[in-house]
């Protein structure tokens, strides 16, 4: 019986890079799946485990850890000696590794964050109408930082060096939901290698599997 | 070991979150200043290192590396018997310091709007903009109260690059946009500022830059 608690929701982009990350590992937990519809994660007992609110968690045995890159780098961290190597092997390697997780931050997640909240989230989950201003916007935003994606993955197979690592992985349920539910990925895909990248991530078995965890 | 070499301007937020853990560290360094006013972030030189055209980028020997948040991790491990354990010692303590450390964004976006947006990007200050990013920040800094009022850092215990990366950006806040009931009017958050904004470290940072101040 598994003794790491997932919780959050499957459909949700920042629990599926928990959960493809664990499933890269091999490793063992379970999903605990919120009534986000019914606003559990603003209900007191999450809140305890959860001070802003927000999904997802984790629960290692006793030990709990909220953000998703933490959580990330803790699964890479703990599980460091199963499955490949997400963190690099090297100080170097893993400094790479800190870069790009850097860069998903400060330059990846927002206009691709907000393109496919209005793309996808908003209109499934909280009722509001597609707003194509906000979504030409962020993507000619993210057209200029896939540019810079593109020059460096035409000299290197993944992010941080010839690896698959956390930092390419994080990248990949925006990117999924972005190009095939949204289904404006020309951004992506009119680029030779991110498409190439893209590709090679949303083709493993682990994120089948996560995938697998959502209902059409 | 050689000097790093930290290409950028101690008036930089993001800089300063590099120097003030290399001190912290008591690592080697040497500033390599960048003219950003005559655009050499945007040059073929500085693009080559730094494809976003942004600072600081660090060089360590023949490694080069960029993003403030990915360098202060380096330095952490770099570091890792010397000086302060800015990381943890355990893997729990650790997987705390990336916890708070991913909350840091969120502060960091609501400073940037309200004060590097009007001050230095020639950004009018929208007052609707303000308003919500101060409501954020308000939001944010009462969980940290919370948190705060049962550990004297961030991360437990211990100072680490949770805290340290902050710094410059609350800073800005008090000291410059001259918001600083935000953190004043809570005790805890308050104390926690205070601890870190005396460290020796901080001071050797403003030091380099306080003629700034004064403009």
């Amino acid at each position: 019986m598994a003794t790491f608690k997932v919780i959050g929701i499957a459909p949700s982009p920042y629990t599926q890079r928990v959960l493809v990350v664990l499933n890269e590992k091999g490793a063992d937990y379970f999903l605990q799946e919120i009534d986000r519809m019914g606003n559990a994660q603003k209900k007191p007992e999450h809140l305890l485990l959860q001070p802003f609110g927000q999904i997802p968690v984790i629960q290692d045995g006793d030990f709990t850890l909220f953000e998703s890159r933490a959580i990330v780098r803790y699964i890479a961290d703990k599980y460091e000696g199963q499955g490949p190597s997400l963190y690099g092997k090297t100080l170097e390697e893993r400094a790479l590794v800190e870069q790009w997780l850097a860069v998903e931050v400060e330059e990846f997640d927002s206009p691709t964050g907000a393109a496919v909240f209005q793309l996808v989230f908003g209109p499934k989950y909280v009722g509001i109408p597609t707003d194509e201003a906000i979504v030409s916007s962020s993507l000619e935003k993210l057209a200029k930082v896939l540019d810079v994606y593109e020059a460096h993955l035409s000299k290197s197979k993944f992010l941080a060096g010839d690896f698959l690592s956390i930092a390419d992985l994080v990248h990949l349920p925006l990117l999924f939901f972005l190009v095939t539910v949204g289904n404006r990925g020309e951004v992506v895909t009119s680029r030779k290698h991110v498409k190439a990248w893209y590709e090679t991530m949303s083709s493993l078995p682990s994120w089948y599997k996560v995938l697998s965890l959502l209902s059409p | 070991m050689a000097a790093i070499k930290v290409i950028g301007v101690p008036t930089s937020t993001c800089t300063q979150r590099v120097l003030v853990v290399l001190i912290e560290k008591g690592a080697e360094y040497v500033i390599q200043p960048l003219d950003m006013m005559n655009g050499a972030h945007k040059k073929p030189e500085h693009l080559a290192i730094q494809p976003f055209g942004q600072i600081p980028v660090i060089v360590d020997g023949t490694f080069t590396l960029f993003e403030s948040r990915g360098i202060v991790r380096y330095l952490a491990d770099k570091y890792e018997g010397q000086g302060p354990s800015l990381y943890g010692k355990t893997l729990h303590e650790k997987a705390l310091v990336e916890q708070w450390l991913a909350v840091e964004i969120a502060i960091t976006a609501a400073v940037v709007q309200l004060v590097l947006g009007p001050k230095f990007r020639g950004i009018p200050t929208d007052e609707a903009i303000v308003y919500s990013s101060l409501e954020k920040l308000e939001k944010v800094l009462d969980v940290y109260e919370a948190h705060l009022a049962k550990s004297k850092f961030l991360a437990g215990d211990f100072l680490s690059i949770a805290d340290l990366v902050q710094l410059p950006f609350l800073f800005l806040l008090v000291e410059v946009a001259k918001r600083g009931e935000v953190v004043t009017s809570r005790k805890h958050v308050h104390k926690w500022y205070e601890t870190i904004s005396s460290l020796p470290s901080w001071k050797k940072v403003l030091s380099l830059y306080a003629w700034v101040l004064l403009t």
